[in-house]
């Protein structure tokens, strides 16, 4: 095909490489799909179409299933289990999962299984989703699993019932980009800081038709939970795939989760991993660099992620924007924000906090919630502070460190495992109004609540503000502390 | 799937860009567990004044004066003229099917989010994409003309304004092809799936470890 031998491959080479059982004429490609996870809201109707067309899923082992975003977080409605969910139409959504997967022989981890979680938090702390596979699920936030160096993305519902049917996806190749952050972080920086500033700096369409892959010293130096932060957003920056480099961090996370392989199957993994990342001098078609020094903690001020500020910087004023499109947007985002122009970040109040998500659920996540809470108690003026870990594992050991109790202790409430207040799927919702401190994804109009207004921070940046009534930079607060 | 040949029908404006798909279809919707019947949802937080729930009787609820679709002269629309990025955020394909089930057989705009512009394909939508300026034009003469309808024309790949002229677009030929035969492509890579189990044959040898199942 024109192409040289031994070319220089980026990691997405490699792994569309890996994958690919087909190419066709056409320009499109046949792509094996290792890993495919599901969940309630994106499968009935893929299930439905299955046994419509009479066909049976190729292979069921490759398919591991999880209610996340109807279940309810509070305690007590939840020990109930699906027949105790007060909302009929989101019981009958979790009990259709729960029955496809009997019906088709696939494994779920039920609504108070100790598997359960968040799709994409319980995929890699189990090590169902690995380095080097293909990973989908009828959610866009699948982009979380390429943290591990895989190529994950998300995918409509006539996917998922394609992938169900045959295994594999009909894809056409993305362009490539790297986003290279290089430098140290400054202490109460983040990973959530850092995807925050690169979709700041791209905007969300900047990374629409590319595979991301994040490098640099910084994402090398950053945790594998971290790593999982900035890949989960690579959707909120168009791409729909965000990835990683294998490293020994990544290896080092993987070894002995109970899916990983062991003994000899883990050395010849090990073995085929050690390639997993782009080759020097391989071809990126888009190239992004963001300095570490230069990042601060971010607050989204509008309803798209990219309106996002430095914590020390003001609402933007759509008087200082030429283009005429952009200008319609602020002006429609402060209105729906109930914001001015030209206002301190620092003077937004707060009515509620949510700490949880696929973004920021996990257990280094409600560690530095954690550490900046202890001691402190919420302020009067912020009705509720939600903390919801993101799976039933990450829940039993926050409790084994004593982390619930330090929440409860400043007044914030400790819930069950589930997506929550992030889309307002189940119960947790902002009213009309309010502004929530949140560390989930996305921003958008009615996202967390009939009229509610999120604000898109780290977690730690979250507790503070919990503690604060309105935002602050949590550099000062740890300095104080 | 429905086939998409050739199209007539009226305009109807989306103005604003990086629409997304909580917007076209709020949270609350999504837990319906068929493919139809999100039509009188599509766009639901602007179209009425109230906040909507599942399994009401919609068309009790008040509308929205100041929103486009809700104006007689946009009723029955079919093709919808988008600004950027439009259909970005949730992999959500109940934002199609909100869509199809409104009416709208093609969105007009000059990009798409992928998720979604993949999406539609599926659902017998056909997203169009356009250079910005000729957008600009095609919004600011539907405001001018009340009853503005564009022809979509698949096979020939133009879109025909009422004045005759055309702009022409482009479209993958595998979907141009699934969408002018409304095939289903499930049928069609199972064609190829001797070529699926030989890889797969090849992959269990190489990463066995690949294929241990979750128990």
């Amino acid at each position: 095909m024109g192409h040289p031998q031994n070319k220089k491959q980026t990691l997405y080479d490699k792994l569309w490489q890996d994958h690919l059982v087909k190419s066709r004429e056409d320009g499109t490609a046949l792509i094996y799909i290792d890993r495919h996870l599901i969940h309630e809201v994106t499968s009935p109707q893929a299930f439905e179409g299955l046994r419509l067309a009479g066909r049976k899923p190729w292979r069921t082992d490759s398919v591991v299933a999880t209610p996340d975003h109807n279940v309810p977080s509070h305690a007590e409605e939840r020990a109930g289990g699906i027949e105790g969910i007060v909302d009929e139409v989101s019981r009958i959504q979790v009990k259709t999962l729960n029955e496809n997967c009997e019906d088709f022989g696939i494994v779920e981890f039920g609504i108070n299984d100790p598997g359960q979680g968040i799709v994409h938090v319980i995929g890699p702390e189990t090590g169902a989703t690995l380095p080097g596979m293909t990973v989908v699920c009828g959610d866009s936030h699948t982009s979380t699993h390429g943290a591990l160096g895989a190529l994950a993305h998300g995918i409509g519902t006539s996917e998922v019932e394609h992938v169900m049917a045959t295994q594999c996806l009909i894809q056409k190749k993305m362009k490539n980009m790297l986003v290279r952050v290089d430098g140290e972080l400054g202490p109460g920086v983040t990973a959530k800081d850092v995807v925050l500033a690169i979709i700041g700096k791209i905007g969300t369409a900047g990374g629409t038709g590319y595979a991301i892959e994040f490098g640099g010293s910084a994402i090398r130096s950053m945790s594998m939970e971290g790593r999982m932060t900035v890949c989960n957003m690579a959707i909120e920056a168009g791409a729909r795939a965000g990835m990683v480099a294998v490293d020994d961090i990544t290896l080092e996370y993987v070894k002995g989760k109970p899916y990983a392989p062991k003994g000899e199957m883990w050395e010849l993994a090990v073995a085929n991993w050690s390639r997993l990342h782009s080759d020097d001098g391989a071809h990126f078609d888009a190239v992004v660099e963001l300095n570490a020094e230069d990042i601060e903690p971010q607050v989204s001020w509008g309803t798209s992620p990219e309106m996002v500020v430095p914590v020390s910087a003001l609402v933007p004023s759509p008087a200082d924007e030429s283009d005429a499109t952009k200008k319609a947007g602020i002006e429609r985002a402060l209105e729906y924000m109930g914001l001015e122009a030209g206002q301190k970040i620092t003077d937004i109040q707060l009515d509620r906090v949510f700490i949880g998500s696929c973004t920021n659920s996990r257990i280094e996540d409600l560690r530095a919630a954690a550490a900046v809470a202890k001691g402190h108690k919420k302020a009067e003026s912020v009705k509720q502070v939600l903390v919801v870990p993101g799976s039933q594992s990450v829940k039993a050991q926050a409790e084994k460190e004593g982390l619930d109790k330090v929440f409860i202790e400043a007044g914030f409430e400790w819930r069950e495992p589930s997506c929550s207040m992030c889309l307002a799927m189940n119960a947790d919702k902002l009213g009309a109004g309010e502004h929530c401190a949140s560390t989930s994804n996305r921003n958008f109009e009615g996202r967390q609540g009939y009229g509610g207004r999120t604000h898109l921070v780290s977690p730690s940046m979250a507790a503070a503000a919990a503690i604060a009534g309105h935002f602050v930079d949590v550099r000062e607060m740890q300095e104080v502390a | 799937m429905k086939a998409f040949t050739k199209h007539k029908g009226v305009a109807a404006p989306m103005d604003r860009a990086n629409v997304d798909t909580d917007l076209i279809i709020p949270k609350q919707f999504l837990k319906s567990i068929k493919r139809s019947g999100f039509g009188p949802n599509l766009f639901d937080e602007l179209r009425y004044l109230d906040e909507g729930q599942p399994g009401q009787d919609h068309s009790k609820r008040p509308l929205n004066p100041d929103f486009p679709l809700n104006h007689p002269r946009y009723q029955g629309a079919s093709v919808l003229l988008a600004r950027k990025n439009f259909g970005c955020g949730s992999s959500r394909e109940h934002a199609p099917w909100a869509l199809d089930d409104h009416g709208f057989r093609a969105i007009i705009a000059p990009s798409f989010a992928d998720i979604f512009f993949n999406n539609c394909f599926k659902n017998g939508l056909l997203p169009i994409v356009v250079a910005e300026e000729v957008v600009d034009q095609l919004f600011a003469e539907m405001y001018a003309e009340e009853g503005y309808a564009l022809v979509v024309d698949l096979e020939e790949q133009v879109v025909v304004k009422p004045n005759g002229e055309t702009i022409a677009f482009e479209v993958d030929a595998f979907r141009k092809h699934c969408l002018l035969h409304g095939l289903d492509d499930i049928g069609l890579t199972l064609e190829d799936a001797d070529d699926i189990r030989a890889y797969e044959a090849k992959r269990r040898e190489q990463a066995p470890w690949l294929f241990d199942a979750v128990k």
